[in-house]
């Protein structure tokens, strides 16, 4: 009986904690502060999105580059296309939609050491 | 309603002229669009045509190049990137000076490919020659194999990059012969500039395609490569020289 006592009460414990860091935007844990102006469905769910991006990316970029392949599903630049904030035109920046998960991870982002980080949409608009 | 005899004809002769170019707008659609999901295929060979006996004294095509790229200098000549410039040749004894645009030939052997530590410098399929940033590790040993000096190293922090051209310090780099705007159906943007400002001198095409303009002209007038001696077989050939 103590046994089950004790893992009901762990795992009420973990479920709190999980509930507790996803849905509270407000609290002892600090979350990432990021604006998500359009995009609310991604090539993929969510989920999947923020655990794997990285490796899409990865994976595209050496097809592209190599290969020509210019599939606009995974490719950065539709990112930025659709993720750079409506007030700035970038993914960067404090509330970028990268930029700001990236500090708060403490993950280094090297793409926009040469990719551009602004939206193409107006210039690509005037273009034409 | 019954059609008299010249309107017949009219139409018959319309008939028949439809349906000898349907063909020849089909060849060109093969030859220009490239479904963004398909690879570069071996198939081809981009490569271009200079005759410098129409070249101008312009550099038309050395603005255009470096608007499409976004290479833009930091008023250092010795260490700005340099993907085309204009070189001038002239005879000593007769005086007669030409001038012609020199950037990356596209070798189907590049000496760049044999001396890159990394793999970084490589040849795509359809023989455009390219610097795959994320491995380059800016060695510059394909600068110094490179006899036409083509490719300049970035030496300081890049800002403003085009969307569809990449570039960053501490990499190689050269003419992509416009690779982003090839892979949409396009000519580079030397090209189109030399066509529409300058001296109609370059032309772009498929060299392994018979029905292209650049395949015929190649195959029947004659045209040289630099370095001939050095047999890389280039992509880009000159008439005139």
């Amino acid at each position: 009986m103590k046994r089950i006592v004790a893992l009901a009460l762990s795992l009420l414990l973990t479920a709190a904690g999980f509930v507790h860091a996803a849905d509270k935007p407000a609290g002892r844990v600090p979350v990432p502060a990021f604006k998500i102006d359009s995009g609310e469905t991604c090539v993929a769910p969510t989920q999947e999105m923020r655990r794997d991006h990285m490796k899409m990316l990865f994976h595209q970029r050496d097809r592209t580059v190599r290969q020509g392949i210019r599939e606009p599903r995974f490719s950065l630049k539709n990112c930025v296309e659709c993720h750079a904030s409506r007030d700035t035109g970038s993914v960067l920046g404090t509330e970028g939609f990268c930029s700001s998960c990236h500090a708060y991870t403490a993950v280094k982002i090297d793409c926009f050491e040469c990719h551009s980080s602004m939206r193409q949409a107006k210039s690509a608009g005037a273009r034409k | 309603m019954s059609l008299g005899r010249r309107e017949f004809l009219g139409w018959g002769a319309a008939a028949t002229a439809g349906a000898a170019l349907a063909p020849v707008i089909n060849l060109v659609e093969l030859a220009q669009a490239r479904s963004p999901v398909e690879a570069a295929s071996a198939l081809r060979r981009w490569g271009l045509l200079i005759d410098i006996t129409k070249c101008a004294d312009c550099d038309d095509c050395v603005t255009a190049c470096h608007n499409e790229n976004g290479v833009s200098g930091n008023g250092r000549p010795e260490t700005d990137a340099q993907w085309i410039r204009k070189v001038g040749l002239r005879d000593k004894r007769t005086g007669v000076a030409q001038t012609l645009p020199m950037m990356c030939q596209h070798c189907e052997e590049p000496p760049c490919v044999d001396v890159c530590p990394t793999g970084a410098s490589f040849k795509r399929d359809d023989g455009i020659v390219l610097v795959d940033k994320h491995t380059c590790i800016g060695c510059r040993y394909c600068v110094l194999a490179c006899p036409y000096g083509a490719r300049s190293f970035i030496h300081e922090t890049v800002t403003g990059q085009k969307p569809d051209v990449p570039r960053g310090k501490g990499t190689v780099e050269s003419c992509t012969l416009c690779v982003h705007r090839v892979d949409r159906g396009d000519a580079p943007a030397c090209v189109e500039a030399c066509n529409r400002d300058g001296g109609k001198a370059m032309l772009f095409g498929d060299l392994n395609d018979p029905s292209a303009e650049i395949h015929r002209r190649l195959h029947s007038e004659p045209s040289t490569q630099v370095r001939a001696d050095l047999a890389l077989n280039t992509g880009v050939r000159y008439q005139g020289l």
